[in-house]
């Protein structure tokens, strides 16, 4: 009988994300909207072991009460909070937003969403970097909703980001990675800059696509909240972001064009010497 | 005097912010403020005068991605 193999924690080993001081151990981060009850929203959060959990705020009548009420079930779950901007079209909104958002959930993160299109919800990149550079001189810490966009990814870096959140599709759609060029050469030029995949991914293998690429998390809601069952999708998830992770870790081999035999060659039999 | 709360216009009596926020039931919630605009942190709305038209925002806690 063979032994058995130690157990390894392999999510304990790997290493820690480090997000405005705070070290994060999971790599994945889910947002809360969009999900069938909130007992589905609270086991699928459980399952996924996200330890950052996004939310917004909108307006609310004094007598409908569905957000203190979903206020209090975030507060049981033991997460970071990053509120989000969603929604803003202008600096001057997005700004206004971040600053209601720090009073009501008491953090200085803040997800920040310029739109420019509602068909797309493309950013507004240069309003998120003017807004980006107001919250950062508020101090606030920014995490920005960009694209691919290098010559923007340094404008935020100037304006004090300290984390890049480019998107992979537009929001909602589940298109995956669009640009995997883009979104190289972005990792390419800030190695050692926490770089989050935001938006667009609709399936575990582009998660653990992007976290291959060496991205160092993803930030996602509808594909999970969207599923037929949200709670095993948030499992499975989470382990292709751990999966993704340890393969970028370990070093991936270089592709060829052309085969190469894994098997021996020397010594095939039948064939001519 | 008519100002526009969340979008609506609505009469109301209130000449602070606080005041409004009390006279529309939103006493002891989780809410944030906003007037033309502009924030109004928990501190200030007792002191934020209201003219009419206005503009004021007050939301709470949602889910978001």
């Amino acid at each position: 009988m063979l032994d058995k193999p130690a157990t390894k924690p392999a999510a304990d080993e790997q290493p820690q994300l480090d997000l405005y001081g705070r070290k994060i151990r999971s790599r994945l981060l889910l947002g809360t909207a969009r999900y069938p009850s909130p007992e589905i929203l609270r086991k699928a959060i459980t399952a996924s072991g996200a330890e950052i959990l996004t939310v917004s705020l909108r307006r609310e009548s004094a007598n409908e009460k569905s957000g203190q009420r979903f206020w209090d079930l975030v507060k049981t779950l033991d997460c970071h909070i990053m509120p989000n901007t969603a929604g803003c079209r202008t600096v001057k909104e997005a700004v206004t937003t971040a600053q209601m958002a720090r009073e009501v959930f008491e953090t200085s993160w803040i997800k920040l969403e310029v739109i420019a299109n509602d068909d797309t919800l493309q950013p507004d990149l240069i309003g998120l970097v003017e807004a980006a550079r107001i919250l950062n001189e508020d101090g606030f810490d920014v995490f920005p909703y960009t694209t691919e966009d290098l010559g923007i990814a340094e404008k935020l870096a100037e304006a004090g980001c300290r984390v890049i959140m480019p998107w992979g599709s537009p929001i909602g759609s589940g298109k995956g990675l669009n640009n995997v060029f883009g979104l190289q050469t972005l990792r390419s030029y800030f190695p050692d800059f926490p770089l989050i995949i935001d938006a667009g991914i609709g399936a575990p293998s582009h998660a653990a696509a992007a976290m291959e690429l060496g991205y160092d998390a993803i930030l996602l809601n509808t594909a999970v909240a969207k599923a037929g069952e949200p709670v095993r999708m948030a499992a499975a998830f989470a382990k292709a972001i751990k999966a993704g992770r340890t393969a970028y870790e370990s070093g991936l081999m270089e592709p060829r064009d052309m085969a190469s035999p894994s098997t021996p060659v020397a010594g095939t039999p039948f064939a001519l010497k | 005097m008519k100002i526009v709360l969340n979008g609506e216009p609505i009469d109301v009596d209130a000449r602070t912010l606080g005041e409004l926020c009390r006279m529309q039931g939103y006493g002891g919630a989780k809410i944030a403020t906003a007037v033309n605009g502009q924030f109004v942190p928990e501190r200030a709305r007792a002191t934020t005068r209201l003219s009419k038209t206005d503009h004021v925002e007050i939301v709470a806690p949602r889910q978001g991605g």
